[in-house]
């Protein structure tokens, strides 16, 4: 049997791992995806102080630290049995809201946009961000350089820090956003708005007019029919800092809909000894193995499925190109992967749309930022949608209030089996018996999960991005028979 | 002048030195001008093979970021030590261990069962966990093997210089970077920061003389806006840590938790933070004294919050 490594990482950056397993008669036989790292948080958070949480836990990842430190104040806010006050809440929301503004930007025009932007067949060199700004122009170039150094100051005037901020508190923030400050945030919400609004005008004009471009999007290599989970508000929108986690299945009917207390009751993660990462599954339905369908356990959690698992967007910006896209292709829920890049604009502009309500709000700059607790902390679970999936941190207290149990599903992890098949599918569809391994091989497995935006500090520590990838076939006998690189 | 040759790697970290460096901004493009990046798994395509074949010393600077937890780690440490002539220990991983160093307060078999047994929503009845070589039916699968104790970058090879901070904050990152084009490099083993004793150098709150009749813990106080947090009884790390970072946490009314390390010369910041605190506890009564050390929970753990893989205690003992 022969055995393909692709190697992104172990060879390179020590974090991830591809094998393809061929029949002698050269067909795919199986394929695994392996993550080599493990830092054990769920370990080394035992025994610290509660409190502490939202700084040890963003430590998972510097791509989205705001993420976690988010679910860990929430968590916090359940264990002291404490709300916070309504101008505090807004606040988290407002900093949240302007995070995603700069995390699916990179996204979009940094590391998923260039297959797209400049084409799959496109030179490999010039799919990249260079690439981008020679066929979008250097203003627009400009303008998402600036939308990223923009949003990064809201997050440390209003967090404390630009990476790993510090303001979460039970019942709170520790820091107000001044009049000053606020106006700011206005004025850089308004460009936000334009720029997500532009951003989708490049995607239809670029992708959406080109029938290639859209024949790939629905292409059965880039399908697959899961359940999809996403966190939405008391109306069914989504919401990416607060509300109940929505499951619907492959038709789109509601699965489940659960508070972050009940979500043992939801999700179990399974184990294989190949991985250091676990594979979390709808405990209802069950763990059926690495397979999609509606006996299958297994299901997404990225922008795309946020939007199959909600009613539609609280804002009507956003709302208006969520019908668009529905109505484009052909109705809820859509199983193609690579809709996820569209889903991901249409959520921009719902967070530069948030963000600016939010600082227009009158509450925003009001002192009111605190509730002291007065209850000793128990057990809690916080939950939000960080950008790659629905995140949830659940702790347990001792009498010391410190952490004694700590339980971590991290935004990556929940689509690990998902990118998987995508993977698994990608390669079945090029690699055929008896033709040789096409070099496009490298990028279509690649464009298979790209769509997930795979934060590997969350799941593996490899940042999302362009990953060195190294395919190497070596036969039964241990010869290299060929190699691919990019 | 031929343009300087550099190398970026992470080991064991978050990805925050990451974007610590691009978040120097504009200035990247200085540094684009300057200097060749010839290893860079984030952003560009160099192959491990082509680092192999790189000749020893070839690369100007390695600017490593990450701790050293498993082989892969120690390997690449090693294979870049080997081509550079200049190696930073960048961010507080590589240099003491930071987050990640708090595993050595446990050992790798305790680290693995939480993870994939004991965990609440693990569904692990076999009790699988993951195996360094793994027979499937298709063949074999390799996993790179998780180190008993983490190391810093120091403990594992030779270091040139050091950057603190969890991560190094926008103007620690240029000053580095700076030092790195201009070639005014200080002496061997200095850390490149911004000259501040403490972060009560950098640190704007009011100062008095320091006299503490509780501790108190975040949640439960709001600190006075204008008044040193540590006088306010919260554990604010400023006097024992490095300065240079500005004081960003104590402005945005936190304590600061001690990511810049020890200040210079001091070789444990635990115990110096300890020290600081005894001084300045307000009693003589014995039992006064341990019931207001009783507020400080976690004493081990917040002490050494980034350090303890580089301090004197490195690791807990741990019963077989």
């Amino acid at each position: 049997m022969k055995k393909i490594t692709i190697d992104p990482i172990t060879r390179l950056e020590g974090h991830g791992k591809i094998t393809i397993f061929l029949n002698d008669d050269g067909s795919v036989a199986n394929v695994y995806t392996q993550i080599p790292e493990l830092r054990g948080f769920e370990k080394f958070c035992e025994g610290r102080p509660v409190e502490d949480m939202p700084q040890i836990t963003q430590r998972i990842c510097g791509v989205c630290p705001e993420a976690h430190h988010m679910a860990a104040t929430k968590a916090l806010d359940d264990m002291f049995h404490i709300e916070p006050t309504s101008t505090a809440k807004k606040i988290r929301e407002l900093l949240y809201s302007a995070f995603y503004v700069t995390d699916h930007t990179t996204h979009f025009y940094i590391l998923g946009g260039p297959d797209f932007v400049m084409g799959p067949d496109a030179p490999v060199a010039q799919r990249n961000i260079l690439g981008v700004i020679a066929k979008v122009g250097l203003d627009l170039a400009g303008q998402v350089l600036n939308t990223r150094k923009e949003n990064h100051w809201i997050i440390q005037a209003v967090g404390g820090r630009q990476i790993h901020p510090v303001f979460g508190l039970p019942g709170g923030v520790s820091k107000r956003i001044s009049e000053e400050d606020r106006k700011q945030i206005e004025e850089i919400a308004k460009r936000d708005v334009a720029f997500a609004q532009l951003s989708l005008k490049v995607f239809g004009d670029i992708v959406l007019k080109n029938k290639g471009y859209v024949d790939m999007i629905v292409s059965d290599a880039f399908t697959s029919q899961t359940y999809y989970m996403g966190l939405v508000d008391d109306k069914n929108k989504v919401n990416f800092y607060d509300g109940k986690v929505r499951v619907v299945d492959p038709s789109g009917k509601e699965f489940a809909k659960y508070s972050p207390r009940e979500y043992l009751d939801n999700i179990a993660e399974h184990v294989e000894p190949w991985s250091y990462t676990k594979f979390p599954f709808l405990k209802k339905v069950g763990w059926k193995g690495f397979v999609d369908g509606k006996d299958s356990g297994v299901y997404r959690a990225t922008p795309l499925s946020r939007l199959n698992a909600a009613d539609g967007m609280a804002t009507p910006l956003a709302q208006a190109e969520y019908d668009k896209m529905y109505s484009t292709l052909g109705g809820k829920p859509v199983h193609h992967t690579l809709a996820t890049h569209w889903a991901r604009l249409i959520e921009l502009l719902y967070a530069a749309e948030r963000l600016l309500e939010l600082s227009q709000d009158k509450e925003i700059s009001g002192p009111n930022i605190r509730n002291i607790p007065t209850n000793k902390p128990t057990e809690g679970v916080g939950i939000v949608e960080a950008p790659r999936g629905t995140l949830t941190h659940h702790y347990v207290a001792d009498e010391k209030g410190c952490i004694k149990k700590c339980n971590l599903i991290v935004g990556t992890t929940n689509n690990q089996a998902a990118i998987f098949m995508s993977v698994k599918k990608a390669a079945q569809a090029l690699i055929q018996p008896g033709k040789d391994i096409p070099e496009s091989l490298l990028n279509q497995i690649e464009m298979a999960w790209r769509p997930y935006d795979p934060c590997m500090s969350c799941s593996t520590h490899t940042l999302p991005g362009q990953m060195p990838l190294e395919i190497t076939v070596v036969d039964s006998s241990g010869c290299i028979v060929k190699r691919l690189s990019r | 002048m031929p343009k300087l040759q550099v190398a970026l790697y992470w080991a064991a970290s978050c990805g925050g030195c990451e974007i610590a460096t691009l978040a120097i901004g504009d200035k990247i493009l200085k540094l684009a001008e300057a200097a060749d990046i010839v290893f860079w798994p984030v952003a560009i395509d160099t192959k491990y093979a082509d680092v192999e074949n790189m000749a020893d010393k070839s690369i100007d600077a390695c600017l490593f970021n990450g701790a050293i937890r498993n082989s892969e780690n120690e390997h690449m440490a090693k294979l870049l030590r080997r081509k550079s002539k200049i190696m930073i220990a960048y961010g507080s991983c590589a240099t003491e261990g930071c987050i990640p160093g708090l595993a050595n307060f446990y050992n790798r078999k305790m680290m693995v069962d939480t993870a994939f047994i004991d965990t609440i929503s693990s569904d692990n009845q076999g009790k699988i966990i993951p195996q360094t070589s793994v027979k499937v039916p298709e063949g074999e699968l390799e996993l790179p093997v998780l180190w008993e104790t983490v190391r810093t970058l120091a403990q594992t090879v030779d270091v040139d210089f050091f950057v603190p901070g969890c991560p190094p904050e926008e103007r620690t990152t240029w000053l580095a970077l700076e030092a790195l084009l201009s070639g005014k490099l200080p002496p061997k083993g200095t850390f490149i920061v911004h000259p501040a004793n403490a972060v009560c150098n950098d640190c704007p709150r009011v100062k008095h003389e320091k006299k503490i009749k509780a501790f108190h813990r975040p949640y439960e106080i709001i600190p006075e806006p204008d008044k040193c947090l540590l006088e306010q009884g919260l554990l604010c790390f400023g006097v024992a840590t490095r300065g240079g970072c500005g004081a960003p946490c104590p402005q945005a009314n936190m304590p600061c938790t001690g990511c810049y390390g020890p200040v210079e010369g001091v070789r444990d910041q635990g115990s110096h933070f300890l020290t600081a605190l005894a001084s300045i506890i307000d009693a003589n009564d014995p039992d006064e004294i341990e019931k207001i050390l009783d507020g400080i929970v976690d004493p081990a753990g917040t002490c050494y919050r980034y350090s303890l893989a580089d301090s004197m205690i490195n690791r807990a003992r741990i019963a077989p």
